[in-house]
């Protein structure tokens, strides 16, 4: 052991030769070998497994998986559960990251600062965010439930006579309850996002503008929101991929129905696979899935986060 | 320490905003009084159903279906934990707690060497690091049928790394905790100054002596909350759980789940089963508080 200690130390002294650079590298790579084998094995692999998939036919009927070339994506593109269920998909998304970004902004523009209370508020806030997807899903099919919920309690006791709305039995107020039910979860996100991003924008800033005579509406839309622009695209990015990826509520709501109006992507994808057995189908609409999220992600990168280099 | 420090600040800076704020905004105290009836409205909304969810754990079926409903507990209970803790429950809660640590224990060992070997060796450089980011990205949709197969041809040669194992929801959560592993670390050992290793390696020790002596010790607040998170993650996911598992390897959300059914049915015990599920995740939140932002937005925002 003792020995070998000045052998490093030559070789380390040397850090300009080609011969550390070498070194380097390989050590570099051998630490990240196990993270590419487990990507390789588990994520490309069976990736390409798919692609394959989703040219073959492939389902319970057949014992062999004949090639079938684009036909499953001719009949996905053709599929109208397929667009069903991205126009439910892209109205929750939609409407829950727009209001979620809405009300997490107004909440963070009010809470900025030091005030009593806070310190103690912040870890409350956080929970709704902490809560297994599941248990939202559970909860509030409970708290929608028209009969023993208290979302219609609550109502009768505003309107002053008996509310009796089946939420969960009809397409749009099922999407409704959706909508709300992710707000309440990720609300918090949004807002401590913002939070965070406010905090860090120069006071002195807003004292100068203000000298300058700006009034609240022009320090926000001049001052606050450049400000914070990179937050809020990252937050937006985050919460609208997350929310593409809607299956757990769906699942505790309405799996799906009343029919299949209620469907989203994951939830009909997950069908396809699962309940009907078509696997080819179902990777060819997944792949479908996988080329117009990376093209929306790009569009999105390429015009809100155009400056970023980091 | 802290808070009489903030104060002190504050009290510095005051003078001069609150002047000019004076002068030209009479609603401070308005503004003021509406921040605490618009914070106690969002708190009350935040806390609504976590505290309507352990009610419902609390109440007998004569109350939970009732019309109208009973809001606070008439008479608490705690029946429905004994009973589902005595079926399904039990098994849920060991399956869910052995693929969690287990994920996070193989994520947390992987993801950082390499989120090390990103920081340090600078290894593959940016475009490396944003593809392993870009996995992150995939719905899991869409590998659940390619999954499926593996696992259903894995299942045939040793039925423990199969469909309905631990091992292959351990794997596959390992595989989906990476990405948001190798970026988190990546950020925590960028922040320990490369000089500080290097000059101990300059002193004689090796690459590896440098890194457990040095960076590891000031990297622990990093990896302790970035496994809370790896933790969470795996703790709460569903999909992967309730198409790769039936009955051995049955997790807490799929447990949750199968109680999902007609209206009212066991609504005790699945409420039950969900405050076993919920209350862990409270108590590893308040852990990483200060973490929050960053870990859930993979360090591209401060928190």
């Amino acid at each position: 052991m003792v020995e070998t200690v000045p052998l490093e130390t030559t070789a380390s002294a040397t850090r300009t030769g080609p011969r550390y650079a070498t070194r380097r590298r390989i050590e570099g790579w051998l630490l990240v070998l196990p993270a590419i084998l487990l990507i390789l094995g588990l994520t490309i692999y069976p990736l390409i497994q798919a692609v394959g998939l989703s040219f073959q036919r492939w389902d319970l009927q057949s014992q062999d998986h004949p090639f079938v070339g684009l036909k499953n994506y001719g009949d996905a593109l053709g599929d109208a559960r397929v667009w069903a269920a991205l126009q439910n998909t892209a109205i929750i998304v939609v409407a829950a990251v727009v209001l979620e970004f809405l009300f997490g902004l107004g909440l963070a523009l009010l809470f900025v600062g030091d005030f009593k209370g806070k310190r103690l508020m912040m870890p409350l806030i956080m929970l709704p965010v902490m809560v297994v997807p599941i248990v939202v899903g559970l909860t509030w099919r409970m708290l929608w439930d028209n009969q023993y919920g208290a979302i219609n309690q609550t109502l009768s006791w505003i309107v002053g006579h008996d509310v009796n709305i089946v939420w969960l039995a009809h397409r749009d107020s099922a999407l409704f309850a959706m909508i709300v039910t992710d707000l309440w979860q990720w609300t918090p996100f949004m807002f401590l996002v913002l939070l965070a991003g406010l905090s860090t924008v120069n006071p002195e800033i807003y004292e100068a503008a203000a000298l300058d005579g700006a009034g609240w509406w022009q320090l926000l839309r001049d001052v606050t929101l450049p400000g914070i622009a990179r937050v809020i695209a990252v937050a937006i990015l985050f919460r609208g991929l997350d929310a593409l990826k809607i299956f757990d509520l769906i699942y505790m709501f309405t799996q799906g129905g009343p029919g299949t109006s209620t469907e989203s992507i994951s939830w009909y994808i997950y069908q396809l696979g699962f309940k009907f057995f078509r696997l080819g189908y179902a990777s060819a609409a997944s792949f479908i899935l996988v080329i117009l999220l990376t093209v929306i992600a790009t569009l999105y990168v390429r015009f809100f986060m155009r400056e970023e280099t980091a | 320490m802290t808070a009489a420090t903030g104060y002190a600040n504050a009290a510095a800076t005051q003078p001069l905003v609150s002047r000019s704020a004076m002068r030209r905004d009479p609603w401070r105290g308005v503004r003021a009084l509406l921040r605490y009836v618009v914070l106690v409205i969002f708190l009350l909304f935040c806390l609504f159903p976590i505290v309507w969810v352990i009610g419902m754990s609390l109440k007998l079926p004569g109350e939970y279906l009732r019309n109208p409903p009973v809001w606070i507990p008439e008479h608490p209970t705690l029946a429905h934990f004994q009973a589902v803790m005595a079926a399904r429950g039990n098994l849920a809660l060991k399956n869910s707690v052995i693929i969690s640590v287990g994920a996070t224990f193989f994520s947390m060992l992987i993801g950082s060497l390499a989120a090390y070997s990103l920081a340090r060796l600078n290894t593959g450089g940016k475009h490396f690091a944003f593809w392993l980011l870009s996995q992150r990205m995939m719905p899991p949709v869409v590998l659940i049928v390619p999954f499926f197969l593996v696992l259903r041809g894995l299942g045939q040669i040793n039925p423990a790394l199969g469909l309905d194992s631990h091992a292959a929801l351990i794997a596959l959560y390992t595989v989906f905790n990476l990405p948001f592993v190798i970026w988190m670390m990546r950020s925590y050992f960028d922040a320990v100054p490369a000089e500080i290793e290097e000059s101990a390696q300059v002193d004689g020790s090796t690459r590896l002596q440098a890194f457990r002596t040095i960076t590891l010790p000031l990297a622990i607040p990093g990896l302790i909350a970035t496994g809370a998170f790896a933790f969470i993650f795996s703790w709460m996911e569903f999909l992967f759980a309730v198409v790769f598992t039936r009955t051995k390897a049955v997790t807490l959300p799929v447990a949750i789940a199968g109680f999902s059914g007609s209206q009212g049915s066991n609504w005790g015990q699945a409420s039950a089963l969900a405050v076993v599920a919920m209350l862990p995740v409270f108590l590893v939140a308040l852990l990483v508080q200060r973490h929050f932002v960053r870990g859930l937005t993979l360090g591209a925002v401060r928190g």
